[in-house]
């Protein structure tokens, strides 16, 4: 029995990092195709990303566009999970109802409803601030659950003492509610940050005609042949994710977000 | 604070999702029904002609198709992270943390760094035919894609960090008593798994299937990359509508029927379990 978990195990995990390897095998060529095992070590390729201008342009973009949107996320969802959470407005509930069903859609759906509002309304189409907003509101369900976790996580027995004891709300707020759902609403902006940076379809149907994001252009690479750049790209990527992800685990529970009870 | 005044905190919130959720929400709809203009592409109408358009055979079988495949991956990706996930929950509370970082790395990956890594495993160059050769299974290497089993094979993949992910939270708040009840009552640990386990988090389990349905009922990029013109899904012909033919009337028509096809699944399982909510 112990045999076999273990033996299950192996082939899982195996399983999910082999693909991963194997790109990361193949970054390491030295010439321009994709061999594997490579052929020759080198980090020509990682090099590359930030050399090469129109691979760094990408880069920036996507950055950029992941930063911006992730906090406008946050910013959107954290009136709505506090009011639905202090004062329990009914109001406030609906939205968050409304908040998290862009992200339950097929992606799809929503890139279209962004391409036709922007192509439709004012000359807005193409402009850098139409992905922000759309990965924005895309991705709003993940900060709208994960400060509402935070929030319920706070005994509310600690607010009226601290009330009876003469604090107002401002004081609640800053020294009782702030301290525990901030690193919730950490957790949100990162989450945020990640997928932003990693989606595609909305960005391409936003954005696509006139800036690149690094998904479009590995897609647009893909099409017209290789590179190991891509490789190299992929390996930053895994990289990025696991970094950013460790740090939620490290600031937040990430335990408690996925859902696992204390 | 005031009544007004926690409601005025929410008008930013409520003007950004309104302006860019229920706007463009309400767009689609219209453009879905709206009817050919020679000087402005489309007006608003309520000419239903592109849904006639869907009505054909070709556009029904995509749909099956599209239906099908999802389903089959929904199927595949529960079984192969199904016992992964139960062992999961058994882990300490570190070992947890670094599958489940892993686990969410992978998650995120952009689709079309997973398209391309599952080019690379099943091209003829560097790929999984070259294991095939040296094991003495195959004579010479082969390329395995496009092919159906290509869009299949990454597809499972990508699905199966969602599936640990969905079955996560119902498999650790699983009464352990229940699983110490049954072995000390003699049952095999791989009797519990069967007899205890899995019908306690059914009802997770069928909620876990749909939402790996419609999930990839929503992938663009993998059967595009590994597939042939027959293997693309309604998501993909939704893409190609707006942005090669810009034919936004027919995308629209096709995203309404790939809704209301997601929609429709989901409130049938849920009608059939008897709502349970995971």
């Amino acid at each position: 029995m112990k045999v076999l978990r273990w033996l299950y195990l192996s082939i899982f995990a195996l399983y999910l990092i082999g693909p991963i390897l194997v790109i990361a095998a193949v970054s390491l060529n030295e010439k321009r195709f994709m061999a594997f095992p490579p052929r020759g070590v080198s980090l020509r390729w990682y090099s590359e990303i930030f050399v090469a201008s129109d691979w760094f342009a990408a880069l920036t973009n996507s950055l950029l566009i992941a930063l911006c949107s992730a906090t406008l996320a946050v910013a959107i969802a954290l009136p709505i999970a506090y009011g639905a959470w202090r004062h329990g407005l009914r109001y406030a509930k609906a939205l968050l109802a409304m908040g998290v069903a862009p992200f339950i859609l097929p992606p799809v759906i929503m890139a279209l409803a962004f391409l036709i509002l922007f192509t439709s309304v004012g000359n807005l189409y193409g402009n850098l601030i139409t992905v922000i907003i759309a990965h924005a509101i895309f991705l709003l369900a993940l900060p709208l659950v994960t400060i509402s976790l935070g929030l319920e996580s706070i005994d509310r027995a600690l607010i009226e003492a601290s009330q009876t004891m003469g604090a107002n709300e401002r004081t609640v707020f800053r020294t009782i509610i702030l301290p525990i759902a901030a690193p919730f609403a950490f957790a949100g902006f990162a989450f945020c940050f990640v997928l932003s940076l990693n989606e595609y379809i909305i960005a391409l149907m936003t954005v696509g005609a006139t800036v690149e994001t690094l998904p479009i252009k590995i897609f647009n690479a893909l099409r017209y042949g290789y590179t190991p750049v891509i490789a190299s790209i992929a390996v930053l990527f895994v990289t990025v994710n696991i970094l950013i992800f460790a740090l939620i685990a490290r600031f937040s529970n990430l335990r408690r977000i996925l859902g696992a009870m204390e | 604070m005031g009544g007004l005044a926690r409601y005025l905190t929410l008008v930013p919130s409520s003007v950004m999702i309104g302006t860019f959720f229920a706007v463009p929400f309400a767009l689609i709809l219209l453009t879905s029904v709206s009817t050919p203009d020679d000087a402005l592409d489309y007006v608003y109408a309520f000419d239903l002609q592109h849904f006639e358009r869907f009505a054909t055979w070709f556009y029904i079988e995509r749909a099956l198709f599209s239906a099908g495949l999802c389903a089959l991956i929904a199927v595949l990706s529960l079984l192969i992270a199904f016992p992964f996930t139960y062992m999961l929950t058994g882990f300490g509370p570190r070992a947890q943390n670094t599958w489940l970082i892993y686990i969410l790395a992978q998650l995120s990956l952009s689709e079309v760094l997973i398209a391309f890594s599952w080019q690379i495993l099943l091209s003829r160059t560097s790929g999984l035919a070259n294991i095939l050769v040296w094991l003495g299974l195959a004579e010479k290497s082969f390329s395995m894609a496009p092919s159906a089993g290509a869009v299949l094979a990454a597809l499972v993949y990508l699905a199966v960090p969602f599936s640990v992910l969905l079955l996560f939270p119902a498999l650790s708040r699983l009464d352990k008593s229940l699983i110490e009840a049954a072995r000390t009552l003699g049952a095999s640990p791989l009797r519990t798994f069967f007899t205890v386990v899995i019908p306690v988090t059914r009802s997770a389990i069928i909620s876990s299937g749909v939402t790996i349905f419609v999930l990839t009922l929503g992938a663009i990029i993998v059967p595009q990359v590994l597939g042939r013109r027959q293997h693309w899904t309604l998501s993909v012909l939704i893409t190609d509508q707006a942005i090669f033919n810009f034919n936004m009337s027919f995308a629209s028509a096709l995203a309404m029927v790939l809704l209301v096809l997601s929609a429709s699944v989901i409130f049938a399982v849920t009608k059939l379990t008897g709502g349970n909510k995971p």
